[in-house]
């Protein structure tokens, strides 16, 4: 705990140096629930985020997948403080902010920004752009050379927009125009961190390029490290140099690009990337196809995930030992350095094969009845 | 959902408790003695000091407080003879008990809400399905502004209108007046039949406002046009799905009506010269009776903390999100 | 393949021939701030046992013609012209009557996010049940035994039970398998999804995917799957659709599309969208600007504001002055000749797509 000191803002970092800027361990987020019968108390918790650990390098893009409900925006709100952390600690550039107060943050903040999702709910509709741009520089009383004014209109300009929108109102905008003005609003302050909550899943196609384009090129051009959090595997893929999976709170594996997408050793990232629908039509001439791996049913509860491994309800290859006990974050044999799973029975490092896990019954029901092959609906398929 | 109703009704309960120690306080916050007030205008020192024995007012107010609670569970004995529980004392004006006057005023109260709300509930829910359905046609039109006008009217100012039209000039229907049902059900709903309308006109124009609005949302809702992407007819769609959903948000408002219902009984009474609860609330405060004060204002918390229970079970009824949660 | 792709010799333009066929379809809605031309000049037919995937964004056109197809839309606020005959019935002039005949028995509909399609006041036994009792007069009974019969096929553990659960206490995959299980009740012969995946989460889609495509074999409906993503296109449907400002703007086989798209739109999403198996170094390609306004359509071509090609078309012809045509069967409506079409792709778009 840091109640007595507050923190100072520290020197400027060199950008993309590789030192971490960000380190979180055993991160946890529990949400409790009131029940209980006659007197309300609290009976149980959401276990949203539960012990994670992570660290983003100054400059870098780190990305954060994972079906709804894994917790990944959570962690994004614990990671800007929004949201108070159960437990775990945060350490931003050497500095404990896991339970620092909003004064003592003060210098941090600044340096932390959030872009968030919904483009529609996130600016305030009676406030003109500048005004919403400029907001964050008020509070932390920043005065740039040259005015506010000509800040914002730097800004409009850098993120794409008309400097001379200025007066205008979010409703006069488009959606992908008003992430922009999201984006400008991050960058009022300069900020070191940028965690970007699911920035272009409300936009169309053709307007999602234009907002990754230009969050890529803030990333390059001004060295802000990214927390990227997406569903979309392919963007994120686009968008980060190192990615973690999330499910039901837990980080399952972490790390590069090439080894999550290419040789991904957990059996849920398998079952993730194989579910991806591709645009790329395979040629006849290609016989080895992608995975095709079919999990049954849907996330379960966070208030009561299942013991020991927390996958293992949908996994194909889950034994009694995986029930039993929580397989750690680690780099399994065969891993490259700093790509790190969470299974006890890892899959082999390949996307190809054209392999086929069925688990879900319905399909397991059709399929067998298509073929006419005998076989217990449920047990699932490999072949 | 029985177990969230036990919980509600404990703090039902509680909240009634909280009620009497509170009127109770009141009781004792005047500053003039209690006693005085029962005395009279020729109040003799001996009287007084014989009524401040007969309420108990020399005792601590704890003591007086637990009394009167007791003697609502258990029933008191007072100079005038045995109170039966329940027991709200006794009025300074008449000696009669509290809770004999209430029974005795509460039959017409109750059938003055209890009818205002069947008339306005299906008044209002029926013009506003109307409007719905005939949405931006003259029909929803004239029902909308309608109802716009009438829910300004006042119930002390359309009264006398209603009375001097339909009573004093065309005669079409005698003076409002109350007859037991149990004696004459006929002249019970003719007697009744002015307060009722004019007591529930408001509530109508809100009513119908409120569940067109309502309706009109429900009707773009997405499982309402799944229902019609099935087939079904535009009616069962209408009933089945949008009316049906617009039912939640009605009875959340009515809950809180209930309250600003009993208000427009005590209007109504007085409008109408009909010797109810409402007016007894009134009467007891002008001349400043105070255990019928108190047992009023707890009589009728009490009907409104159970109407509110009522709302909560019919919550449970209409939405089994709310069951079985 | 279905007639979208037919040649010269096939059948006559009103699409006898095919199950569903819609011509020159128009719809317009009247609002407060004017007209909205939602769709325009759309023709195009679907064949049983075949998928046709309309892809487009919003504000394409695409819900809004479906929408249409089922007679959903507002009578007193909507105007709808053109022709849409399903299996030789005429649909657009026809009473209200018919049309409630035919919705969730004929055809019918999946939407988008399941946990508001489905109603939270019924259980999910009796919003399947529904149809099917109201379009073969079976009994409560009967209907009960379809429903738990239906939700055994969409893969529902212990429909026994199940079925007389209500919506909320269904998970976002389960609600979707349910509703599919309500639109496949009455054994329909066109089935309208319109983007039934989007709202769940990419294993549960790969699941309602696959199950869509083992129960079209299974009834051999038709199938119109809506949706915004090529990926899921490419992954169900046999023929394409693209739309673009309430118009058809490039139309083939999945093959053809993805394989060698011809309209500028087109390549435009394909190289807007990063893929899996991309190159991470290739920048993003976005189409500039923003959708068109359905109020006032830009003049000729819909898509000329954000095109970068305008300016090729060879032959003084103006994109904002005169609109191309859509051929029947393969093909883009673009004024580009079918020369650069195929080099503009090959040598401009293709190395983008990585």
């Amino acid at each position: 705990m840091s109640d007595e000191l507050t923190l100072t803002r520290p020197a400027a970092p060199a950008a993309g140096t590789g030192e971490p800027l960000l380190e979180v361990k055993g991160l946890t987020k529990h949400f409790p629930i009131k029940g209980g019968f006659p007197i309300k108390r609290t009976v149980g918790a959401v276990q949203a985020v539960d012990g994670v650990d992570m660290s983003v390098l100054a400059g870098e893009s780190f990305g954060l997948v994972g079906e709804s409900g894994c917790g990944k925006s959570t962690t994004g709100r614990l990671l800007t403080r929004l949201l108070e952390p159960t437990g775990g600690t945060i350490n931003y550039r050497g500095q404990d902010i896991t339970h620092a107060k909003r004064k003592q943050l003060a210098p941090i903040r600044s340096e932390i920004q959030m872009i968030f999702q919904d483009p529609y709910s996130s600016l305030n509709p009676r406030q003109t752009v500048g005004k919403i741009i400029s907001g964050p520089m008020e509070i932390n009383g920043i005065n740039p050379p040259g005015g506010r004014e000509k800040r914002v209109q730097e800004l409009l300009e850098i993120v794409g927009l008309n400097p001379e929108h200025y007066n205008r109102f979010p409703h006069e905008f488009s959606g992908g125009q008003r992430q922009r003005i999201g984006v400008a609003r991050a960058l009022a302050l300069e900020p070191k961190l940028i965690v970007a909550d699911e920035p272009v899943s409300a936009l169309d196609v053709s307007i999602q390029a234009q907002v990754v384009n230009l969050l890529q090129q803030v990333q390059r051009d001004m060295g802000i490290a990214f927390v990227f959090i997406a569903h979309d595997l392919a963007v994120v893929r686009h968008f980060s140099q190192r990615v973690a999976v999330m499910y039901l709170g837990k980080i399952v594996e972490v790390g590069d690009r090439e080894s999550i997408y290419n040789r991904p050793r957990h059996p849920y990232t398998h079952a993730l990337l194989s579910a991806v629908p591709e645009a790329v039509l395979r040629d006849e001439d290609e016989t080895e196809g992608r995975e095709r791996i079919r999990l049954a049913g849907d996330v379960p509860s966070p208030i009561s995930p299942p013991s020991g491994c927390r996958f293992r309800t949908r996994c194909w290859k889950a034994q009694d030992k995986c029930a039993t006990e929580a397989p750690p974050l680690v780099q399994i044999e065969g891993n490259t350095p700093g790509h790190l799973t969470a299974c006890h029975f890892p899959e082999e490092g390949t996307t190809g094969g054209g392999r086929e896990v069925v688990l879900d019954p319905g399909l397991v029901a059709m399929e067998h009845r298509d073929t006419g092959s005998a076989g217990a609906a449920g047990s699932g398929k490999e072949s | 959902m029985f177990k969230f109703l036990i919980r509600r009704s404990v703090g039902a309960f509680v909240i009634l408790i909280l009620i009497s120690a509170f009127t109770f306080a009141m009781f004792f916050a005047i500053p003039q003695d209690p006693a005085l007030l029962a005395c009279g205008k020729n109040c003799t020192p001996q009287n007084l000091a014989i009524i401040h024995e007969n309420l108990g007012l020399d005792k601590p107010i704890t003591a007086q407080y637990w009394e009167f609670m007791k003697g609502i569970v258990a029933g008191r004995d007072f100079a005038v003879g045995h109170c039966d529980a329940p027991c709200f004392g006794v009025s300074f004006n008449d000696d009669r008990f509290v809770w004999d006057t209430i029974i005795d005023r509460l039959p017409l109260t109750l059938s003055l809400t209890v009818g205002g709300l069947v008339i306005f509930l299906t008044l209002g829910l029926g013009a506003g399905m109307i409007a719905a359905r005939n949405k931006g046609t003259f029909i929803d039109k004239a029902f909308s502004s309608a109802s716009l006008v009438l829910s300004s009217m006042q119930i002390y100012f359309l009264g006398p209108i209603v009375l001097g039209l339909l009573v004093y000039s065309t005669g079409w229907l005698s003076s409002p007046k109350y007859v037991p049902i149990t004696e004459n059900p006929a002249a019970w709903f003719v007697g009744l039949l002015i307060p009722w309308f004019v007591m529930s006109l408001i509530f109508t124009a809100n009513y119908t406002r409120m569940s067109r609005s309502t309706l009109i949302e429900q009707l773009q809702e997405d499982h309402v046009r799944t229902a019609k992407a099935k087939g079904m007819s535009e009616k069962y769609v209408f009933f089945r799905y949008a009316w049906r959903g617009s039912l939640t948000p009605i009875v959340t408002i009515l809950g809180i009506d209930l309250g600003a219902l009993l208000g427009g009984a005590i209007v109504t009474e007085l409008t109408f010269s009909l010797a109810g609860v409402g007016r007894l609330a009134v009467e007891s405060v002008l001349y400043k009776d105070l255990p019928l004060t108190m047992g009023v204002m707890l009589v009728s918390a009490a009907f409104i903390l159970l109407c509110n229970l009522v709302v909560d079970a019919v919550y449970g009824f209409i939405d089994p999100r709310v069951r079985l949660s | 393949m279905t007639t979208l792709t037919k040649t010269e010799g096939a059948p006559s333009p009103t699409g006898a021939g095919s199950f569903l066929s819609v011509r020159d379809l128009h719809v317009r809605f009247s609002t407060e701030d004017g007209i909205v031309k939602a769709v325009n000049n759309l023709s195009f037919e679907v064949e049983r046992g075949k998928t046709l995937g309309i892809v487009g964004e919003s504000g394409s056109g695409k819900s809004v013609t479906n929408l249409a197809i089922l007679g959903l839309h507002n009578p007193r606020s909507t105007e709808i012209t053109g022709e849409i005959v399903l299996d030789g019935q005429e649909l657009t002039g026809a009473s209200e009557k018919t049309m409630e005949g035919l919705r969730g028995n004929k055809m019918a509909m999946i939407f988008q996010d399941p946990l508001t399609a489905l109603s939270p006041y019924y259980t999910i036994g009796r919003q399947i049940g529904e149809p099917f009792r109201k379009h073969t007069g079976a009994s409560k009974r009967e209907a009960r035994e379809r429903a738990i019969e239906m939700l055994e096929k969409v893969g529902i553990p212990h429909p026994k039970t199940r079925v007389d659960d209500y919506p909320h206490q269904f998970s976002g995959g389960m609600r979707q398998r349910a509703m599919i299980a309500m639109a496949l009740v009455c054994d329909p012969d066109l089935l309208i999804a319109d983007e039934p995946t989007t709202a769940l989460d990419v294993t549960v889609q790969a699941q309602i995917l696959d199950l869509l495509k083992d129960l079209q074999q299974e009834f051999g409906s038709a199938i119109i799957f809506i949706t915004h993503d090529l990926g899921v296109i490419a992954d169900v449907a046999d023929d394409i659709m693209v739309m673009y400002g309430g118009r058809a703007v490039e139309r083939g086989t999945t093959g053809e599309v993805l394989r060698a798209p011809q309209h500028p739109y087109t390549w435009g999403l394909l190289s807007s969208m990063p893929r899996l198996g991309g190159d991470v170094s290739q920048k993003l390609r976005p189409i500039e600007g923003t959708p068109p306004s359905l109020l006032n359509p830009p003049s000729g071509c819909p898509f000329h504001p954000r095109c970068e090609f305008k300016d090729k078309v060879p032959g003084g012809v103006s994109c904002a002055g005169d609109r191309p045509l859509l051929p029947e069967g393969r093909g883009a409506a673009c004024h580009l000749t079918p020369e650069q079409k195929r080099t503009y792709f090959i040598e401009q778009i293709k190395p983008r797509l990585g």
